[in-house]
């Protein structure tokens, strides 16, 4: 390959100077995707146009997972007139949302994109005359058909989305998933208010579901573009922070799962189990999402050895109450007729639509940040995701029951190297200096990358720096951002009534894409 | 024979008196600041507070805009300092504020609570929760208010999802644009007389997103607002203990 077309980085988080960015003219930009697209494993994390004086410059971040590195190179196209471009996601279909995002942002237009649809009909979209009441929703002519609508506000207390399925009798042959009533604004707000303490705030609350995720992708952004590395015990304390919400979601999700075929049993026992967890998380940090928790280059929670010997003891009661529960949903034919074959997301599909997190590992998908670009304790720590092939309802579900494991055996490897020598391996940076030199220092004209696996999938979050080191644009993606997609595949065929089923087996993020 | 085993080690999960329970130390709940805090650091801090929750002279501190990150506390040196008491509620939105060298808890106030919220919701108040751009903490904790530990259901107290059944609209979020109308759908479908509470700082003033462009508040500027609970989430104590009070079925304290 010729080393001019990209740049390549090998530690995640990282940073780039924009000027080392190539900058490919579009043919060449969409044959070298081309190229990388045919390597196994190869997948988009970040594509965006960001806003320059006379240009957009589209930057596209590609994961090579089998070389774990990140292969970095742009095109940059006139503000004034608009251009037309041909649209990647014609040959390469998980660019669907990435394009879709763009041309809402921007107007930048696509003409042959399959689904130019709305994402999120943000605050400072392109074209006002679109509103979430006007979706263009896809529909089928035909007389034995029937439409359905349920939402934004659905039954229970969950967050907001429209969904619209087309059904002949009970089958569902069709699901469009509308979003975008959860639209904070929140990148713009990143750029908005450059206060430390705020951004890590708003990291932390992107997603209330996964605070430690997003926040601990802000945190490597902000220190690769800062240069700060962390002592290896604080990186050990986020990463514990990490597994502890995905077993914490993991566990209220098997509930939900239960509680989503009226099984009963299951669902309090696992609800009781969760609640373990995430008072843990709350005798830690005082809250019990972990809010708080997670700052840039420092801790306002030192981890303690009394708190270490809570977290192992609480950790092993749910071990063993939950493989116990696990076990009997697992083997209880009335469950097992209600999971199995249910809502399958084919290895297929996965691929082609960018599948990412525990969904695509459920579909046979090798994908798993923690094992492809460690970050955090996983540099030191090798992770080898757990796997399943068949796509369905029981696949997601029982991935769960075997990520939670693994995240329980990480904690007690990681627990243990941090007990071993406490007093000399707890060295924390003082609070307000760091702060200060953060506030003041982060790299000027440069790109930050981070990637964190999320309980969900792979959270990415990129900023770009101005001449003054100031941020002048962010960019998140939360897994959900691909995996909607998914969900609606995963239901085509089903009854209509199996959806609530389906949707949990994902459930995905809302905030998480309206951002 | 498996489920009894499980059953056992499960044991009796629901907490059987939730008026006596406290939550560990380090829970962010009702802060108090100290007399000795001078202006210029409360300027400091001021400065300093993300969401400007904090007043100068005397220093005070805005429950209903704070998300409790607890910077104040560490950079004060403990001279604001976040207690575990999580008896958040008021129904008065200045009654948010504490001002410096106050430390007696929070109560509701008796005469601003209407007569038919206690004549007819006392034993039976059926709600219906909107997420309009709620981060899904605060909506997993009100969910958490029925499980099996504190299972509020035992006080009459339920989520329903028609707003049809329900007797009141619990919001959680900052309100966004795009969920505005919908709230106001949802409000609208409520048979009167019906109350409106606000779980979390999100709602009551925008919390971290305050001032977002992305937003519109303005339903929360027609309407009376009969219950105010702050919390970045609201925990699950939280928002039954002000529920009940407000419906009298704990007597308020």
């Amino acid at each position: 390959m010729n080393q001019t077309r990209y740049i390549e980085l090998f530690s995640n988080p990282d940073s780039v100077r924009l000027l080392d960015i190539p900058v490919l003219d579009y043919p060449a930009f969409l044959a070298f995707l081309d190229q990388l697209m045919g390597e196994e494993g190869t997948h988009c994390v970040a594509y965006f146009a960001l806003p320059q004086a006379e240009t957009f410059r589209f930057i596209c971040c590609m994961a090579a997972d089998e070389n774990h590195a990140l292969v970095i190179f742009s095109h940059e196209q006139p503000r004034n007139p608009l251009p037309s471009l041909p649209s990647i996601t014609a040959r390469h279909f998980q660019f669907h949302v990435f394009e879709r995002e763009i041309f809402e942002n921007t107007g930048i237009k696509f003409p042959d994109h399959p689904w130019l649809k709305p994402v999120r009909f943000p605050f400072q979209r392109a074209d006002h005359s679109n509103i979430i009441d006007n979706y263009p929703f896809y529909s089928i002519e035909g007389e034995e058909l029937h439409e359905v609508g349920v939402g934004p506000i659905h039954a229970g207390i969950i967050e907001p989305g429209y969904f619209r399925f087309i059904c002949h009798g009970e089958e569902v042959l069709h699901l469009e998933i509308q979003l975008g009533f959860q639209h904070r604004g929140i990148e713009h707000l990143f750029v908005e208010n450059q206060q430390l303490l705020y951004q890590s705030i708003l990291a932390e609350n992107i997603t209330g579901d996964t605070a430690i995720g997003h926040s601990l992708a802000f945190t490597g952004v902000v220190e690769s573009l800062a240069g700060i590395h962390v002592s290896s015990s604080l990186a050990i304390e986020r990463t514990v922070a990490l597994e502890l919400e995905r077993i914490a979601v993991h566990i209220g999700d098997t509930a939900a799962l239960c509680t989503d075929i009226a099984y009963q049993f299951g669902q309090v026992v696992n609800e009781a189990l969760r609640t373990i967890v995430i008072n843990t998380t709350q005798l830690w940090c005082g809250n019990r999402f972990g809010k708080g928790l997670i700052r840039p280059s420092k801790t306002n929670y030192p981890l303690s050895l009394d708190i270490v010997k809570v977290i192992l003891k609480n950790l092993e009661e749910v071990e063993k109450r939950y493989l116990q529960v696990t076990d009997r949903i697992f083997t209880l034919s009335s469950v097992l007729g209600r999971f199995e074959n249910m809502g399958k997301l084919t290895p297929k599909q996965a691929t082609l639509i960018g599948t990412v997190g525990m969904a695509a590992r459920s579909s046979g998908m090798y994908r798993d940040i923690r094992w492809s670009h460690p970050f955090s304790a996983f540099t030191d720590h090798p992770y080898e995701p757990a796997m399943l092939q068949k796509g369905d309802v029981w696949s997601r579900a029982l991935l769960r029951k075997l990520e939670v494991e693994k995240s329980i055996e990480i904690i007690r490897k990681l627990l243990k190297n941090f007990m071993i020598d406490h007093s000399e391996f707890q060295n924390y940076e003082t609070v307000n200096q760091k702060s200060n030199i953060i506030n003041s220092g982060l790299a000027p004209l440069s790109l930050a990358i981070s990637l964190v696996e999320g309980w969900r999938g792979e959270i990415c979050h990129v900023a770009v720096t101005d001449n003054s080191g100031k941020m002048a644009f962010y960019k998140i993606k939360d897994p959900s951002l691909h995996n909607w997609m998914a969900l609606a595949l995963a239901v085509r065929n089903q009854e209509i009534s199996d959806f609530p089923l389906c949707n949990k087996s994902f459930n995905l993020s809302y905030c998480g894409n309206d951002l | 024979m498996k489920e009894l085993t499980i059953f056992r080690q499960h044991g009796r999960q629901f907490i059987p008196d939730l008026q006596k329970v406290e939550l560990p130390e380090i829970f962010r709940g009702r802060p108090v600041i100290s007399n000795d805090l001078l202006p210029e650091e409360a300027g400091r801090l001021h400065n300093l507070c993300p969401v400007k929750a904090i007043g100068i002279n005397p220093c005070s501190l805005d429950l209903g805009k704070c998300i409790f990150c607890k910077e104040c506390e560490f950079q004060s040196l403990g001279k604001i300092k976040f207690t575990n008491d999580y008896r958040l509620a008021v129904n008065s939105r200045d009654d948010l504020i504490i001002v410096q060298g106050m430390s007696n808890p929070f109560q509701l106030d008796r005469k601003k609570i209407r007569e038919e919220i206690r004549v007819l919701f006392k034993h039976a108040l059926k709600l219906r929760q909107v997420s309009a751009g709620g981060d899904n903490s605060s909506e997993m904790e009100l969910n958490a208010a029925g499980n099996v530990n504190f299972d509020m259901g035992r006080f009459g107290i339920e989520f329903v999802a028609s707003p049809r059944h329900a007797d009141g609209l619990v919001i959680t979020g900052p309100i966004t644009q795009n969920m505005s109308a919908a709230l106001q759908l949802c409000y609208d479908a409520i048979p009167a007389p019906k109350i409106i509470i606000l779980a979390g700082s999100d709602v009551i003033s925008g919390g971290i997103f305050s001032g977002s462009p992305a937003l519109e508040r303005g339903f929360l500027e027609k309407y009376p607002v009969d219950l105010y609970l702050p919390g970045n989430p609201v925990h699950p104590l939280t928002f039954i203990h002000g529920v009940l009070n407000l419906t009298g079925y704990w007597s308020s304290k």
